[in-house]
């Protein structure tokens, strides 16, 4: 009588742990696809599969997912044990997030960079600045990689380590120092939804247009 | 000492798991259930019809735990919004609402909320944690006006769908002959649309769905409600339109009304096209502005004439009237941030 999202079968290409408990999955695909949109992601076939935002470019032979192991979950304690070869179950790209080519700001917590990290790698990032919050240095996600697409627009909010690199503090700090945010700009935000809230409150209070902000949380 | 676990909020069937292991008949399970649900005691040593062993088997591991509502606060027009502390040292709030033939109480799923509409106070405060089915059975079965209750709606804190299982063990408990026995044409359950968990719902319940609307144009719907670019409306509608729902289970669509945002002709004329072949009826629901709110609701007249539109052309349109505004008690406006802690530990 319904429509469950199909899931394909495909091969795990490689999965590497890039910090505590924090973990890239790439799989060789077919998909076409838009930055910005998401894929639901399970071990088996037909159980309650769980959405990631795609972090590839469009134009790579290999998709990847960011992730974050959470202890209790049903998922994610199981996905970060695959081995190159085993099989996942994928659906087709979906979801509207997406950048336009107006300037603006991407504002990412955690691994909600993951969306902005496959925009840059095709070719989005040209007017675009990221800010991205994490609690610590090693949570600043493909860093290396932004560095080379957009080295100039990278700043990075470090929340809890003392002897950060980065700005020290909370991204809604670092926004709330900021004299001047473009009211004509468009915002983009990704993560939890305390980061969400927060940040357009900000936003709002700053006299930004709420149609000029564009949200997507990880529920 | 191991904690004692707690019972109340379990189905017959999960009680029949703990019968069995600890050595007692299937059939306890029922009767533990008559107890808590329908004689509603809170010890064991009231379960007149157990074995003294029996009872004794069950207070050695177990306990029956509600939580009495911390606080009240009344308003002019009679709503009542109560307080009840959960687990985990937090808090959510429930709506009583009284009416001339009617009493409904609004339940929370959630502490906070994940899902971050622009319109929504609960949103405001982010995400504390799913409340176990013995939480939201607690909000009804603890409330002082139970036995005046004819009718419950899942619109308080949080998204039911996003806590799909403990939601529909408790419209089992509720509707389950061991349980309260009630009609699930009693019961409303809301959701902005999370397609995976809200097909769940309506294979595995016969209680009423509303669906949040807000807008009929999917950019401006993702401005007000992130969760359309995850699931846009259209797709929550069209996988509505697949289930045959019979007669007796209702669907609506909840449309809050912002001035200059979504009250116009044109928005009234795509949600008739939108809606176009589900039986279904619309609530318009007056907007109760939030701190911070760069929203404002339509006047009263103008709902009347978006009301008047949608008529026109065949819909089924009531406008919702507001209640318990003046204590935070309305639709949108439940919150419990003032009790979290100041800065608490996020990932940014
Ligand atoms: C649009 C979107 C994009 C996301 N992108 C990313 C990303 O790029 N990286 C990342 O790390 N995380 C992402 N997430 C979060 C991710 O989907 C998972 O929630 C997270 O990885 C934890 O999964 P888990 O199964 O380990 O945890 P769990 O705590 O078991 O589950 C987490 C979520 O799954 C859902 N769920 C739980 N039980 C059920 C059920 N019975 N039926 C249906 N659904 C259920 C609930 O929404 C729950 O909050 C995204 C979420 C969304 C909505
Ligand atoms: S309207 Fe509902 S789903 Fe949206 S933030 Fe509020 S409680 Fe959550």
């Amino acid at each position: 009588m319904s429509s469950k999202r199909q899931l394909l079968e495909l091969r795990v290409e490689t999965i590497r742990s890039i910090a505590h408990g924090v973990f890239i999955l790439s799989f060789k695909h077919n998909f076409h696809f838009t930055a910005g949109q998401i894929i639901a992601v399970d071990i088996i076939p037909d159980g309650k599969p769980r959405l990631y935002s795609i972090a590839s470019g469009e134009n790579e032979e290999n998709m990847e997912i960011l992730f974050d192991e959470k202890k209790e979950g049903k998922l994610t304690p199981f996905l970060s044990k695959l081995h190159p070869g085993d099989a996942i179950y994928v659906s087709e790209p979906f979801g509207t997030f997406r950048t336009y080519t107006d300037p603006g700001y991407w504002i990412a917590s955690g691994t909600g960079v993951a969306p902005f990290v496959s925009m840059a790698r095709s070719g989005f990032g040209k007017n675009k600045i990221l800010i991205h919050g994490g609690k610590a240095d090693e949570n600043f996600y493909y860093s290396e990689l932004l560095e080379s697409i957009m080295p100039q627009q990278l700043i990075r909010c470090s929340s809890q380590q003392e002897d950060t690199k980065y700005y020290k503090g909370r991204l809604t700090q670092w926004l709330k120092d900021q004299k001047d945010l473009p009211t004509a700009y468009q915002y983009y935000l990704c993560g939890s939804a305390e980061m969400v809230v927060e940040v357009r409150d900000i936003l709002i209070s700053r006299g930004i247009p709420f149609q000029n902000i564009i949200s997507e949380t990880y529920f | 000492m191991t904690e004692k676990i707690n019972i109340f909020g379990l189905t017959v069937l999960q009680l029949q798991e703990i019968v069995k292991s600890i050595g007692l008949p299937v059939f306890t399970a029922s009767q533990i259930a008559e107890w808590l649900y329908q004689r509603r005691v809170t010890t064991f040593s009231e379960m007149t019809n157990l074995s003294k062993k029996a009872r004794e088997l069950l207070d050695k591991d177990y306990c029956i735990l509600l939580a009495e509502p911390s606080k009240v606060q009344v308003s002019v027009d009679g709503t009542k919004k109560y307080l009840y502390p959960t687990e985990i040292g937090k808090y959510v709030e429930a709506a009583y609402i009284p009416e001339k033939e009617r009493a409904t109480l609004c339940v929370s799923t959630q502490i906070g909320c994940k899902m971050g509409c622009l319109f929504c106070m609960t949103g405001k405060q982010g995400f504390q944690g799913n409340l176990t089915t013995g939480e939201i059975i607690n909000q009804i079965q603890s409330l002082p006006e139970f036995n005046k209750l004819t009718n419950i709606v899942y619109m308080g804190m949080g998204e039911p769908m996003d806590n799909i299982d403990a939601v529909l063990q408790s419209i089992e408990i509720m509707t389950s002959e061991k349980g309260y026995g009630w009609s699930p044409k009693r019961i409303t359950v809301s959701t902005i649309g999370i397609i995976p968990a809200m097909i769940t719902f309506l294979d595995k319940s016969q209680a009423h769905l509303a669906v949040s609307l807000h807008s009929p144009f999917d950019e401006e719907r993702q401005e007000l409600m992130p969760i359309q670019s995850v699931y846009p409306i259209t797709d929550v509608i069209e996988e509505i339109k697949k289930w045959n729902l019979g007669r007796q289970r209702r669907i609506s669509f909840e449309y809050i009304m912002f001035k200059g945002v979504n009250d116009t002709p044109k928005h009234a004329n795509e949600l008739v096209r939108l809606l176009n072949g589900i039986k279904c009826r619309i609530n318009l629901i007056r907007f109760h502005p939030i701190p911070g709110t760069p929203l404002q609701g339509t006047s009263f007249d103008d709902i009347v004439e978006f009301q008047n539109r949608l008529k026109s052309k065949g819909m089924t349109v009531t406008i919702r009237a507001s209640r318990g505004e003046d204590i935070f008690a309305a639709c949108g406006m439940l919150s419990t941030k003032e009790f979290l802690k100041k800065q608490k530990e996020t990932d940014f």
